[in-house]
C-alpha cells in the first residue's frame, strides 16, 4: 500500500509495505529538495566515487542517487533491485532519487536502451564497492578476517552467525570516500534474491489513482502560466505584434524577444484565450522540400557526402547467382507523446532551477547555462516525470522556453504546449532512404550492399537547436545526437561480401531527434525484408535461410524459439493462396541489436483484406534475449510497448507537411494505434541470468517493420517497401499485382 | 468573476470562471484534481475522461456551464492508493501503466463500461476503450486488467 511520507531533507523515501516497494512524496508529490532554489553543490557528484551513488543514513536506510531517469520503463524498481541485491539490504530500505543535477551523478542521457546496461551496471559496481568497504570496516571493528564476514539485511556479520553491525553504525556521519572499484567482487547470480524477480513498480499505485504528479501537474508558488506563439511557417520572422489585441485579458503580458513570442499570465485559461487572440504579423517562408518527392530529392541531393561504413570480403563469382535490388523508405515520424510537453522554471539573478521531463537533465545543464548566461553550477535541472517520451520530444524545448520566460518576467513560469505544438514542433524521427542490392547462390548470400541516405545532423554530436533560444537569438549550443541511426545496416548473416555506405545529407527537412531505437527500425526493415526477398529468390523457407547464415548460438536460439512460438511451418514465401479475398500469412525477422546487444526474433501473423487493402495483425510472437533480466515483468512490458508502438509507426504514421509547416497537427491527421488494432502478443523471455544485461527498451522495435512486411508478402504476394502500410497504399500495391 | 456550482466526487463545490465556456477539464485541474489529464483538448485522446452521470465523457469537451447539475466523478473519486477501487486494484495488480499519462482516462472509461456491463467480452472492452489512446503500448495489460476487474481472466 502506498503511503505518503513527509520527508525531511532531500530524500524521496521508498519503503516496502506488504511486499510492494512504494515511493512516498512530500508537499505536492515531489521530494522537498525539488523546491530548493539553486544548485545544492554539497553532494559528491563524481561518478567515479561511491559517495556519488550511495549514502547510508542514520535510520538504517540507504539513499540511491541515480542519474538515469524513469519514463515509465521501470528503472525506479530495477535500480533499487540492483543496489539492494549487491549491498545486502532489504529493498524497502532503499530511498531513491533520480535525475537531479544537484543530487545525482551524471550517468549520461537515458537513451539507447542503456539505462540498465550502462547505468545499472555502474550502480551495481558502486554497491559492490560499498559492500566491500563496509565489510572491511566491520572486519576492523570485529577484529575478524573480512573473508569470514558477510553483508546481509543491512548488517555485516560473521558467516558463522552471531550479532552483526548495522551499516549505519559503520559509516554514518561520514562518507565512503572510495572510488568505484571495477574489481570489487560481485555477488554470484545464483545467490540473487532480488535481481530477476518481477517486483511491482513503486510508481504504479499513484499512476492508477490520479495522485502521481507529472510535470504537467507540477506547480511552484508564485508561478505564472505561459503559452508560446508559434509562427505559421517554420522559418518565418516576427514582423510586428499588436499588444492591444490582448489588453482585455486580465493579468496577461506579452513577451517578445526577437522571433520568440509568448503570452504570460496569472490564470492558465485566460492565458490560453489570450494566446489565441494575440495578433502578430509574420514573414512568408516556404523552405521545406516537396513531401511527395522527398525520397527522390534525398537520393539526388547535391550536398551528399558518401562514407563507407563497412566493407568486408569479396563477392564470390557464381554462375547461378540471383541478383536483386530494392529500395525502402521510412518517413519522418513524431514521438506523438500523449501529453503535450510542459516545464516549469524559476530563474533568478544568480541561479536557475528548471523542472523538466527531459531524458537528459545533466546534459542540458551546459546548454541552459549558456543561453541563460549563468555559470553551469548555478543551473539546476530536476527531473519530474512527464507523459511518455521516447527519445527527445518537446520537453527540452518547453523547459528552455520556461527558463527564457522566467528570466524575462522575474517569476517562476510554467510553459504548457498544445496538441498542435507537440505534433508540429517536436523533433522528428528523420526520414531514411535505404537501397539494398545483393545476390544469392546455392542457398547463401554471396553479395550484399546497403546504401543509406540519412541526414548528417544524425551523425555524431551535432546541434539539435532548441526552439526558444533559436527564436530569441540566444546562444544555442550543442544539443545531442540522434543516436547512431546507421547501425544494423548490414545483414547479421554470413555473406561473401558486405558493404554499407552512408550518403549524408547536409540538412534534414525537420529537426531530427533520436526517436526510440534510432534508425534501427528502418535499417532492420530494409535488411530483413531484403533477406526475405533473397530467400524467395532462392526458393527457401525464410527461417531455414536465416539459420543457414547464423553461427552465434544465442542468435540461433532466439530465431528457433520465435519459430516455435509461431508453430512455424517451413516453406518458401509467398504462400499458396495469395489471391484470397482475405489472404493470410506469416513473417519473421531477426536482429542482434547494434550487433552487440539484445537478440530479438519477431514473428507476425496477418490477414490482408484485398477489397480494402486493410492489414489486420492477428498475432505477434517475440523471443527476446537481453542477457540478465533485473525485473522480467518490466522487460515484458517494454517489449509489449516496443511492439505496439512500432506497429503503429509502421501501419499508420507519417508526418505530413507542406512547403512551410507541418500539417498533421492532431490525432486525426496523425493517427496512432487503437485498441481495435491491437494483436495478440506472445513473448518468450530467454533467461540468461549469468550474462551481462543488454537492455530491453528498444531492441524489439527494430524487428517489427520487416516481420510485418514479410508476413504481408507471404499472405498476399506484395512487397511493401514504403511506410506507412496504409490501406490505400496496400490496395494500390495489390491492384498492381492482382490485375 | 461568475461562479458555478458543481457536484464533484459527491461534494458540492463552487468554482469561478471568467467565461461559461471554460472546459470542465481546466476547472477540475485548477481545483487540484489533476488526475484527469490534458492530452489534446480536441476530444481525440481520452486522457481527460471523467464520469458524467455515470457515463464516460471527455472533460475537455464539456463546458463548466454544462457541467452544472450533473454528478461528476474523477479518478480521485474512485479510490486511493490505500483503498483502490476494484478497477484501480486490477490495474495495479497487472502493472498496467508505463508512463501512465493515459491511465486515468482508461480507468474511467473502464469504470463506465463495467457499471453497465458487469461481464464484458474482450471485444466489448476494446470497443469501450477505442477512444482512449496510449502511446506507450500498455493496451494488452489494460484489457487484461479490465477483464480481471470483472472477475474474468483475460
Ligand atoms: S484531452 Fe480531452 S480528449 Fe484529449
Ligand atoms: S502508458 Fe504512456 S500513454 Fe499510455
Amino acid at each position: 500500500m502506498n503511503k505518503i511520507v513527509r520527508t525531511s531533507g532531500f530524500s524521496r523515501r521508498a519503503l516496502l509495505k506488504g511486499g510492494a516497494l512504494t515511493v512516498g512524496f512530500a508537499l505536492s508529490g515531489l521530494p522537498r529538495g525539488a523546491f530548493a532554489q539553486g544548485a545544492a553543490g554539497t553532494r559528491m557528484l563524481d561518478p567515479k566515487e561511491v559517495d556519488a551513488f550511495l549514502a547510508v543514513n542514520g535510520d538504517g536506510t540507504v539513499t540511491l542517487f541515480c542519474g538515469k531517469v524513469d519514463l515509465g520503463q521501470g528503472l525506479r524498481i530495477a535500480m533499487p533491485q540492483i543496489a539492494a541485491e549487491e549491498l545486502g539490504i532489504d529493498i524497502a530500505k532503499i530511498n531513491y532519487i533520480e535525475g537531479d543535477t544537484a543530487l545525482t551523478p551524471n550517468q549520461g542521457r537515458t537513451s539507447g536502451s542503456n539505462g540498465i546496461q550502462r547505468g545499472g551496471v555502474q550502480i551495481r559496481q558502486a554497491a559492490a564497492t560499498a559492500r566491500k568497504a563496509l565489510v572491511e570496516l566491520a572486519a576492523q571493528r570485529l577484529q575478524a578476517n573480512a573473508d569470514d564476514l558477510v553483508a546481509v539485511d543491512g548488517q555485516v556479520r560473521r558467516k558463522s552467525g552471531g550479532p552483526g553491525i548495522d551499516f549505519a553504525s559503520l559509516v554514518v556521519g561520514r562518507q565512503f570516500d572510495v572510488k568505484l572499484d571495477p574489481k570489487a567482487p560481485l555477488k554470484d547470480p545464483a545467490a540473487y534474491t532480488l535481481v530477476g524477480k518481477s517486483l511491482p513498480r513503486p510508481d504504479v499505485p499513484a499512476k492508477c489513482t490520479g495522485t502521481a504528479t507529472y510535470i504537467q501537474d507540477f506547480s511552484v508558488p508564485g508561478m505564472l502560466h505561459a503559452r508560446v506563439i508559434r509562427p505559421p511557417a517554420i522559418g518565418a520572422e516576427l514582423q510586428s505584434v499588436d499588444e492591444s489585441s490582448v489588453k482585455d485579458f486580465s493579468g496577461v503580458k506579452v513577451v517578445r524577444i526577437k522571433n520568440f513570442l509568448a503570452v504570460v499570465g496569472e490564470d492558465e485559461w485566460t492565458t490560453m484565450r489570450a494566446a489565441r487572440a494575440l495578433k502578430a504579423q509574420w514573414s512568408e517562408w516556404s523552405g521545406l522540400p516537396e513531401q511527395a518527392t522527398l525520397a527522390q530529392s534525398m537520393h539526388a541531393d547535391p550536398s551528399l557526402t558518401a562514407q563507407t561504413l563497412i566493407s568486408k570480403g569479396t563477392a564470390a563469382k557464381s554462375e547461378n547467382a540471383k541478383a536483386l535490388t530494392a529500395r525502402y523508405f521510412w518517413p519522418m515520424q513524431s514521438h506523438a507523446s500523449l501529453g503535450p510537453s510542459c516545464a516549469v522554471a524559476d530563474v533568478r539573478a544568480d541561479s536557475a532551477t528548471v523542472w523538466t521531463a527531459s531524458q537528459g537533465t545533466h546534459g542540458n545543464q551546459t546548454t541552459y547555462a549558456r543561453f541563460l548566461k549563468l555559470p553551469k553550477d548555478k543551473v539546476r535541472l530536476i527531473y519530474v516525470e512527464g507523459s511518455g517520451c521516447y527519445g527527445m520530444n518537446g520537453h527540452e524545448d518547453a523547459a528552455a522556453e520556461a527558463a527564457i520566460l522566467s528570466q524575462a518576467v522575474g517569476r517562476p513560469v510554467r510553459v504548457q504546449w498544445t496538441r498542435a505544438e507537440e505534433h508540429g514542433w517536436d523533433p522528428k524521427g528523420p526520414p531514411q532512404l535505404i537501397e539494398v542490392s545483393g545476390a544469392v547462390a546455392d542457398g547463401r548470400i554471396v553479395d550484399w550492399r546497403t546504401d543509406m541516405w540519412i541526414p548528417q545532423t544524425t551523425r555524431g554530436l551535432l546541434n539539435i537547436p532548441l526552439l526558444g533560444p533559436e527564436a530569441a537569438g540566444l546562444d544555442n549550443i550543442v544539443g545531442l545526437n540522434t543516436g547512431l541511426i546507421s547501425q544494423n545496416g548490414d545483414p547479421p548473416y554470413a555473406a561473401d561480401r558486405i558493404e554499407v555506405v552512408a550518403h549524408w545529407l547536409k540538412t534534414a527537412p525537420l529537426r531530427p531527434a533520436p526517436l526510440r531505437s534510432p534508425g534501427k527500425p528502418a535499417n532492420c526493415f530494409a535488411v530483413e525484408s531484403f533477406t526475405d526477398e533473397l530467400a524467395t529468390a532462392a526458393g527457401l523457407d525464410p527461417v531455414a535461410f536465416r539459420l543457414n547464415g547464423l553461427k552465434d548460438p544465442r542468435a540461433v536460439e532466439v530465431l528457433k524459439r520465435t519459430a516455435a512460438l509461431m508453430k512455424w511451418q517451413a516453406r518458401p514465401s509467398p504462400g499458396s493462396n495469395t489471391a484470397a479475398a482475405v489472404a493470410k500469412g506469416r513473417g519473421i525477422a531477426y536482429i542482434h541489436y547494434k550487433h552487440s546487444e539484445t537478440y530479438v526474433g519477431m514473428g507476425m501473423e496477418v490477414a490482408v483484406e484485398r477489397a480494402t487493402g486493410r492489414i489486420k495483425v492477428e498475432r505477434v510472437a517475440c523471443a527476446h534475449d537481453c542477457g540478465q533480466m533485473i525485473n522480467p515483468d518490466g522487460v515484458r512490458a517494454q517489449i509489449e510497448g516496443s511492439i505496439l508502438q512500432t506497429l503503429s509507426r509502421v501501419l499508420m504514421e507519417e508526418v505530413k507537411f507542406d512547403r512551410s509547416r507541418v500539417t498533421s497537427l492532431d490525432w486525426a491527421s496523425y493517427p496512432i494505434m487503437r485498441f481495435s488494432d491491437v494483436p495478440k502478443i506472445d513473448i518468450d523471455l530467454i533467461e540468461r541470468q549469468t550474462e551481462p544485461p543488454l537492455g530491453a527498451g528498444e531492441a524489439a522495435c527494430a524487428a517489427v517493420g520487416a516481420a510485418l512486411a514479410n508476413a504481408v508478402f507471404d499472405a498476399a504476394g506484395v512487397r511493401l517497401r514504403t511506410l506507412p502500410f496504409t490501406p490505400e497504399r496496400v490496395k494500390a500495391e495489390l491492384g498492381g499485382k492482382a490485375s | 468573476m461568475p461562479s458555478y456550482r458543481l457536484r464533484i466526487n459527491g461534494s458540492e463545490r463552487s468554482v469561478e470562471s471568467p467565461d461559461a465556456d471554460k472546459p470542465l477539464l481546466y476547472v477540475l485541474r485548477d481545483a487540484g484534481l489533476t488526475g484527469a489529464k490534458f492530452g489534446c483538448g480536441l476530444g481525440q485522446c481520452g486522457a481527460c475522461t471523467v464520469l458524467i452521470d455515470g457515463t464516460a465523457m471527455q472533460s475537455c469537451q464539456m463546458t463548466v456551464a454544462d457541467a452544472q447539475g450533473k454528478a461528476i466523478v474523477t479518478i480521485e473519486g474512485l479510490g486511493t492508493p490505500a483503498k483502490p477501487h476494484p478497477i484501480q486494484a486490477a490495474f495495479i495488480q497487472e502493472q498496467v501503466p508505463q508512463c501512465g499519462y493515459c491511465t486515468s482516462g482508461m480507468i474511467m472509461s473502464a469504470a463506465a463500461l463495467l457499471s453497465k456491463n458487469a461481464k464484458p467480452s474482450e471485444d466489448d472492452v476494446r470497443t469501450a476503450l477505442d477512444l482512449n489512446l496510449c502511446r506507450c503500448g500498455s493496451h494488452v495489460r489494460v484489457v487484461r486488467a479490465v477483464m480481471a476487474a470483472s472477475g474474468q481472466r483475460g
